[in-house]
């Protein structure tokens, strides 16, 4: 009975939803034509073009980089503050709390559109939206990390004399080091796909000459970009992998 | 010199591990602390050094009252203080030395300790203390590399690192196998004749207690109700610890009564002193 209720419902959401937006089944019918005609427009990819792309493209790395290492710094102090253990009290933990939320809860393609506006359009602006996004990202994974501690060897530690940062060098941070290089690589290859699309809002990297590129239908062009893009996240994502699997 | 006067503990809970124990070790005694689980041991040695806050009563190291000190106090006073633990609570993820040289961090600031730039005199200390416990050239390997008899001496290692005024070890045995047991129990008592400082250790082998203590401590329910040269622990006075004076024997020297030792060399006479009063 349950069941049937639970299907009942959510049948009744697709419907709903589906009316709501008025969608229109005879575009998928032109699709086909319409995916071979464009195939036909973007092949061969224009090669000629791949000089032009090569700088833009190292740009969207280094967005990513260097967005990625400003979060893990930032996010390791926020980390403690949002992991109920090293949390020094109810407020702190709030405020720890609070700042992965907001950063996590809102887009990075938004958050580029709020520092251009701030710092006006270019890569410094996507570099600290990908920043802004990957602390709140970062935090919250290293924070969990943080709550699963060994306990006794904290206290090992304490019991020698040690201070309380001594107690964070020498047992709390050799004990989430491995998940920090692994959360800090996986995040990084997260944002060079992202560092992708920050163009679209004029926030730098590749994104920019892609977008230039669609609005002047030189779709041969856009071809060769997908095609670096692509190549570049393969390239990442590996090293990714690998970091990932060096780090025990 | 190690004195505690009256310790009494009782958690949040409502549990009352400790009843107000009193007593005093110095020298380069060993003693073992003996009793069935949930005694108190742990909680009597973790009061000590305040890993667990004691509710009441004095803890007395060397002429400074532990009991007596702000945080900040008792972290430096902690460094007098070596612990030894059953689980040997190493850091895995770090070296042999690594851990070694933890048990310095009390001597050392925060910046060196972030550069891991320690003294050359701590450094080298640290190697002669690796070759006592028998780790020479272990010194690089991870600690989670080693087996647990080799990582309970690291734990020694970091605790003698400390330069330590008494030594204490809670059940540091418990999770080793019979052979590694007396290698350690051994080690410990060669620390305690060759940097002359008293080790109180936890011990639930009560023949390991009897081969290698002077002293026994015996604890029952939160209260000492032994305390007396090792020679003096007979089978009455087991089940005194072990059943709780209620069930034991009556009769034997060395019983505590309330917080009043009544030590080894005490003759049975308490008793009808206090009646011919």
């Amino acid at each position: 009975m349950k069941r049937v209720a639970a299907f009942l419902v959510a049948m009744g959401t697709v419907v709903v939803s589906w009316l709501h937006m008025g969608l229109d089944v005879q575009y998928i019918r032109t699709a086909p034509a319409e995916l071979l005609d464009l195939a036909v427009r973007m092949f061969p990819p224009d090669w000629g073009y791949a000089p032009e792309i090569v700088v833009p493209l190292l740009e969207t790395v280094h967005i990513a980089v260097v967005g990625t290492i400003i979060a893990l710094t930032v996010s390791v102090p926020v980390a403690f503050l949002a992991a109920e253990n090293t949390t020094p009290n109810r407020i702190t933990y709030a405020i720890g709390k609070l700042i992965v939320t907001v950063s996590r809860s809102v887009h990075v393609v938004i958050w580029a559109m709020v520092f251009v506006v701030m710092f006006g359009p270019g890569a410094f602006a996507g570099m600290v939206a990908i920043a802004v996004r990957s602390v709140g990202f970062v935090a919250k994974l290293l924070g969990e990390e943080i709550e699963e501690i060994g306990f006794d060897q904290v206290e090992a530690i304490r019991a020698t004399g040690a201070s309380s940062s001594q107690v964070l060098l020498y047992s709390v941070i050799p004990q989430i080091k491995p998940a920090l290089v692994g959360i800090g690589v996986y995040r990084w290859d997260i944002n060079v796909r992202s560092a992708t699309i920050l163009g679209a809002v004029g926030a730098g990297g590749i994104g920019v000459q892609l977008f230039n590129s669609v609005d002047a239908f030189r779709w041969s062009a856009v071809l060769t970009i997908l095609i670096a893009i692509l190549g570049i996240v393969l390239l990442s994502e590996t090293i990714s992998a690998r970091t990932r699997a060096m780090v025990r | 010199m190690l004195e505690v006067t009256n310790l009494r503990k009782v958690y949040p809970t409502g549990d009352e591990a400790l009843t107000g124990v009193s007593t005093t070790i110095e020298g380069n005694e060993i003693v073992a602390m003996i009793g069935p689980s949930g005694a108190g041991k742990s909680t009597f040695i973790r009061c000590i050094n305040r890993l667990t806050e004691p509710t009441e009563g004095e803890v007395t190291l060397d002429g400074t009252e532990l009991t007596a000190l702000d945080s900040g106090e008792m972290k430096t006073a902690r460094r007098n203080v070596g612990m030894v633990f059953q689980e040997y609570n190493l850091v895995e993820r770090l070296t042999v030395m690594e851990n070694v040289l933890s048990g310095r961090l009390g001597y050392v600031s925060n910046w060196a300790a972030l550069r891991r730039n320690f003294p050359q005199e701590d450094v080298e200390m640290a190697y002669d203390i690796l070759e006592t416990v028998g780790l020479g050239g272990m010194e690089n390997k991870r600690a989670d590399e080693l087996s647990g008899g080799q990582r309970q001496r690291v734990g020694i290692a970091r605790a003698v690192v400390q330069e330590p005024k008494i030594l204490l070890a809670d059940e540091p045995t418990s999770s080793l196998d019979p052979d590694t047991s007396h290698a350690v129990m051994e080690l410990l008592t060669e620390i305690a004749a060759e940097r002359n400082i008293p080790v109180l250790i936890n011990i639930h082998e009560v023949h390991l207690a009897v081969e290698y203590a002077d002293r026994i401590l015996g604890l029952h329910e939160g209260e000492l109700v032994f305390d007396g040269p090792t020679t003096d622990l007979d089978e009455n006075a087991k089940d005194v610890i072990y059943r709780g004076k209620a069930l034991a024997g009556e009769s034997s020297s060395n019983y505590v009564e309330g917080s009043d030792t009544v030590t080894g060399e005490t003759e049975p006479t308490d008793k009808s002193t206090i009646t011919g009063d």
